[in-house]
């Protein structure tokens, strides 16, 4: 089964939980990711996202076997949304389990850094005033300071 | 001369109109290949601003590509 999931529908986050539930891990870390109704001194309306699936779901499933790897833990989720979304909504839903805590959070940290610099998924923000505009995140020489940022561990 | 598709996304879809088609190229490379989409659609992005993929895997933009190839180029990405 897929651990990364780009979904139409509202993130049903119980079921996610239920999946990643087992009896060696006692640690149990999300991160979820909302639509904010500023943006860079904007008011934001809402907004639509959209992805390369096929690619988004590789690249995302390589990201969770390298923090497996890095820090150990025992499985994760990773869901994000695609479609129109209002302020509010959750876009992102990551969940990490392993035996302890330190390395939940310290996984799920570095998932969420990684699907935002790695994952072909765009955003078109729709503001109250103004024409709507497609968000840059990644791909510049922002880009080297993320990964150091992650990376040191 | 190769036949291949090439998939529109975020603004490059708008910029083109549509989010695919198919055509045939003479160019040598994913870099040759985007000078002449970049012309035809009058894309505003550069190659320093994107990134390429074939058939669902990153590329470098040196490398050739082959017959019946499903070819990507992803803008600046915006997940999370």
């Amino acid at each position: 089964m897929s651990r990364v999931t780009i979904a139409a529908q509202a993130v049903d986050t119980h079921t996610l939980r239920r999946e990643l539930q087992q009896p060696g891990c006692g640690g149990f870390c999300v991160f979820e990711g909302w639509v904010r109704e500023t943006n860079e001194g904007r008011e934001v309306s809402g907004l639509d996202y959209e992805a390369y699936n096929e690619l988004a779901v590789s690249e995302g499933e390589r990201i969770i076997d390298e923090a497996v790897q890095r820090f150990g833990i025992a499985d994760a989720r990773c869901v994000h949304r695609v479609g129109r979304l209002a302020v509010g909504d959750t876009a992102v839903w990551i969940g990490v389990v392993s035996p302890h805590r330190d390395e939940a959070f310290r996984a799920c940290r570095y998932i969420i850094d990684q699907v935002k610099l790695r994952l072909p998924i765009w955003k078109k923000e729709h503001y109250l005033v103004g024409e709507s505009s497609w968000v840059a995140c990644s791909h510049g020489p922002a880009d080297e300071h993320a990964h150091e940022h992650v990376h040191p561990l | 001369m190769t036949s291949i598709t090439i998939e529109y996304y975020a603004q490059l879809r708008e910029q083109a109109g549509k989010s695919r088609e198919t055509i045939t190229t003479d160019a040598a490379s994913l870099d040759a290949l985007y000078g002449e989409l970049r012309q035809r659609h009058s894309f505003r992005l550069d190659t320093a601003q994107l990134k390429v993929a074939v058939n669902a895997e990153f590329r470098d933009w040196q490398q050739a590509f082959g017959e019946g190839d499903v070819i990507v180029f992803i803008p600046p990405v915006a997940g999370g």
